[in-house]
């Protein structure tokens, strides 16, 4: 067991379990809203840590939807993580055996991805295993929290932990960013296309998880293409 | 809705979302080579998070002005290379401190 690999791996987690509370925190109301329990909200987020698929399915179980639309819905939201687990996977060493491959599929969400892909190299197991636990557990606990207390917590401070997300990711893009030209002209394009999404009529109906996968696979595949990465590089 | 239907939707909702997760991670096992592909994989993660932090950063807290603090503030963080937890700790500052100015002194 490499304790420092961990220990660093939990450092990591913490911004993302920051953010997963205040993230979780709306959930959890959200699902009381919607009709369920404080265990059944609970239950979603500890086995499913998805926060728009969640957001989806929630309604749906409410309303006691069809099972098939859910499915569908959840392929959909979710078939972003499909292209972080292809990139993930060129970051596991030799120790990650079918078992181990399993056990941190579990966890691959944006944020997990975002921080694991930004390391050099390979990183050791316990580094993704102290990486996954603590948002894991700020995930359950903001959902507990949220749908069994949902307003205590004053608004103000509800919103300002809603960015902490959003600095994490900030902070994983600019420096890398800021040193190659390429990886600059490729966010910036991702964000254009993002942003017409959402401000362009007609689009803006599209499914977010359609949004995310069509703008990033555009971006990257149009700078791969013209701008191709030197042997030893990413 | 009784406790044993809710089982089965949250089996189809935790199943289809591991589901997506698990199958690429366990077919993908050699090192891909393609340099196409490693170019996309190398691109892909600052796309995928860039598209989902703007523009829904600035739609995520009460007032526009709080977002566009709590960006800068993150910007600027970042580009003095500070950690994780830092950039995303001075991010909800600046968003807290601006929506109390802007509620209670505006």
């Amino acid at each position: 067991m490499q304790r420092s690999a961990y220990k660093q791996g939990v450092k990591d987690g913490i911004p993302i379990c920051l953010g997963y509370l205040s993230v979780s925190f709306a959930f959890g109301i959200f699902c009381i809203e919607q009709g369920l329990t404080v265990l059944e909200a609970l239950l979603i987020s500890m086995t499913c840590v998805t926060s728009a698929g969640q957001l989806a399915a929630v309604p749906i179980i409410g309303q006691g939807g069809s099972l098939i639309e859910l499915a569908m819905a959840q392929v959909i939201i979710n078939l972003r993580y499909s292209l972080m687990s292809i990139s993930l996977s060129q970051k596991l060493d030799e120790t990650f055996n079918a078992r181990r491959r399993c056990a941190i599929s579990f966890m691959v969400t944006d944020e997990i991805f975002g921080v694991a892909s930004s390391q050099d190299g390979k990183p050791p197991k316990e580094y993704f295993y102290g990486l996954m636990i603590t948002p894991w557990f700020g995930w359950a606990a903001g959902t507990l929290l949220g749908a069994a207390a949902g307003n205590i917590l004053p608004s103000v401070v509800i919103t300002a932990l809603a960015v902490a997300i959003y600095g994490m990711f900030v902070a994983i893009v600019v420096p890398p960013a800021r040193d190659n030209k390429n990886v600059l002209y490729c966010v910036l394009l991702a964000i254009a296309l993002s942003c017409i999404f959402a401000f362009v009529p007609f689009l803006k109906g599209v499914q977010s998880g359609f949004v995310i996968i069509i703008c990033s696979v555009v971006a990257s595949a149009i700078f791969a293409y013209l701008k191709p990465i030197e042997e030893g590089r990413g | 809705m009784d406790f044993k239907t809710f089982l089965i939707y949250l089996l189809v909702t935790a199943g289809t979302t591991y589901f997506v997760r698990v199958v690429p991670m366990l077919l993908v096992k050699k090192e891909i080579k393609n340099k196409f592909i490693l170019s996309f994989l190398y691109y892909m993660p600052y796309a995928v998070l860039s598209v989902m932090t703007i523009p829904a950063i600035f739609t995520a807290t009460n007032f526009v002005a709080s977002a566009i603090v709590g960006f800068a503030v993150a910007v600027f963080f970042a580009l003095k290379n500070k950690s994780l937890t830092t950039v995303a700790i001075a991010s909800c500052l600046g968003v807290l401190a601006t929506e109390l100015i802007i509620t209670y002194l505006l």
